[in-house]
């Protein structure tokens, strides 16, 4: 049994675009590699592996430091991927983009460096149920630093958030909402845009963790009016080890420097340091050069294909997996939300998410398996972990059909 | 290509064996026990295999009786399950022998070690781990409990 496939004019292009990843061209156990495991950390196109190699050949030197050739050309390169990035997601101000270890380490700096000064007993922070550990683990840490309450936003069995109780819990005392604008472990497309408007009726501040956001859709940060938004490049296509906090410059204007050290200064004397303006105010030390540089390529190949196009195509690939794997005996798709980007964690049978992994790897087929760094996701379903199959613009119809067969092996493996 | 997949079945058969697919279902000695005297927990963080060791040793130092309880893959699970039936009714000190002579078996660091005792017959049903790295771990989780619960340890014990 096979259900049509969409006659979607997508495909074709991507044909083109999955080219681009040279990591998807090779045998795994003697088959073509069928990836994924995008969610967690995305393949490289060409153009990104280039760049940074590029780079590292030719431009390296430290940035904004020497006068020498190499010192400049670096500090252009650097500062070059700041200009894409801005671009990217549509800050007004290169001034706003702060380039940051990842989405950890910018939800971190928010926390220490927003929230910390501002937050007292009887204050509140508030989650949601949905969240990844990094945007839960750092505000448990500021709350117990200064007695400030976690409040979290309840999820329904679909994997959507509980919006009713979410306007119960806005209230006054809440000084912060953190939310993810897409659940990496189920998928869903949380309704920030109207949680922002909610949230600054009153007043209260908002960070969207959009590591599962950028390599789905488009992001305008204006248009979303969000206060701040954390990304990663290894989400987006571009390396590890390098991030993105998108903050409304009035705000990151008022916070103190989140470390110090070199480059984040303007002078420094022993009766009192001044520090350096936006953002580099919060860039101490060497970045991650060659990271940003790569990830300003990411941005730009993205870009050049159109995140709309990139949208579209996951859309019909996302409906054809979720309609082929709901045909599969025993099979339960864990989140359901009406709308979601590219993701879906599922169970089979009694077999353990672990188990199936190694099964699909022997079949060349790369797949998430476990509790996805949110297993309060997982409590809330009573399951230690799921398998997770999830999307980028470089899959295609017959990674699902490879994805199906090799669900069916492990059926008839555990039957 | 044909001879790779054959290749990579019997792999994933040797791996998923009969005898493992049924203690993965039915663990035996599966629960709590209430006369132990040791105890472990064992975590594996990768994949989140947690499960719990009670041993009852006699005055005399055999151990009288095991139980586990937990939640894992077929592997950990099943590897508990044979391992708890094969430490009953034997002294505590041979069973921190078979704790080294499994995990340098199922860890590849001794890959015969054990091969003759006749004991260790259906442990030897766990050796298709060997072929899959990322899940040996899973399969000696449960003889580090053991080694841990006899040793007196303190705090679970992880496989990392």
């Amino acid at each position: 049994m096979s259900q049509a496939r969409p006659t979607t004019v997508t495909d074709a292009p991507a044909a083109g675009w999955r080219r681009d990843f040279p990591a998807l061209d090779q045998q795994i156990e003697g088959q073509p590699l069928v990836y994924l495991d995008s969610a967690a950390s995305a393949q490289q196109p060409q153009a990104v592996i280039d760049t940074v190699a590029r780079y590292q050949a030719h431009d390296h030197a430290n940035v904004h430091r020497g006068v020498h050739t190499l010192s400049h050309r670096a500090t252009e390169a650097y500062e070059g991927a700041r200009d894409r990035i801005r671009d990217f997601v549509n800050a007004a101000s290169r001034r706003e983009i702060v380039l940051t270890s990842g989405t950890t380490g910018a939800i971190n700096l928010v926390a220490q460096s927003y929230a910390r000064p501002r937050l007292g007993t009887g204050d509140k922070v508030l989650i949601t149920h949905l969240e990844h550990h990094s945007n839960i683990v750092p505000w448990q840490l500021v709350c117990e630093q200064t007695g400030a309450e976690l409040a979290v936003v309840p999820m329904l069995e679909s994997g959507e958030l509980d919006l009713e109780a979410f306007e119960r819990l806005l209230d006054e005392s809440v000084r912060l909402l953190a939310v993810g604008h897409v659940s990496n472990a189920l998928g869903t497309i949380n309704p920030v845009r109207e949680m922002i408007d909610r949230a600054h009726a009153l007043d209260v501040p908002v960070l969207v963790d959009g590591a599962q956001g950028v390599p789905h859709m488009a992001v305008d940060v204006q248009s979303l009016d969000c206060d701040f938004y954390a990304f990663s490049g290894h989400k987006m296509f571009g390396p590890t080890g390098v991030g993105v906090l998108y903050g409304r410059e009035a705000l990151l204007d008022a916070m103190p420097p989140y470390q110090g050290g070199g480059d984040m200064i303007l002078e420094v004397r022993f009766d009192g340091t001044v520090y350096n303006e936006l953002p580099y105010k919060f860039e101490a030390g060497t970045p991650n050069i060659s990271g940003v540089v790569g990830l300003g390529a990411a941005a730009a190949y993205l870009q050049a294909i159109g995140m709309e196009r990139i949208a579209a195509h996951e859309k019909a690939l996302l409906g054809y997996m979720t309609e082929r794997l709901a045909g599969i005996e025993g099979l339960r798709l864990v989140g359901t939300a009406s709308n979601k980007a590219s993701v879906q964690s599922f169970l089979l049978g009694d077999v353990h998410p672990h188990d199936l992994g190694t099964i699909l790897d022997h079949q060349g087929i790369a797949v998430r398996t476990g509790h996805h760094c949110a297993m309060p996701v997982m409590q809330f379903y009573g399951i230690p972990g799921t398998t997770r199959a999830s999307l980028a613009l470089y899959n295609n119809f017959d990674d699902i059909d490879r994805l199906v067969a090799g669900l069916d092996k492990a059926r008839l493996l555990f039957a | 290509m044909m001879a790779a997949e054959r290749d990579s079945d019997t792999e994933l058969r040797e791996l998923y064996r009969e005898l493992i697919l049924d203690h993965a279902r039915h663990p035996r000695n599966f629960g709590t026990l209430d006369s132990a005297t040791h105890t472990a927990r064992g975590i594996n963080p990768l994949c989140g295999d947690k499960l719990t060791l009670y041993l009852a040793v006699d005055a005399d130092g055999t151990i009288g009786a095991t139980a586990f309880e937990g939640s894992g893959c077929a592997i950990s699970v099943a590897s508990a399950s044979l391992m708890t039936e094969l430490v009953r009714g034997i002294p505590a000190a041979a069973a921190r022998g078979y704790f080294e002579t499994v995990t340098r078996r199922l860890t590849g660091a001794a890959a015969d070690a054990g091969g003759e005792d006749p004991a260790l017959a259906r442990i030897r049903a766990l050796d298709g781990v060997r072929e899959f790295p990322s899940r040996v771990k899973c399969a000696t989780l449960a003889w580090h409990a053991l080694d841990s619960a006899l040793g007196n340890a303190s705090g679970p014990v992880t496989t990392e």
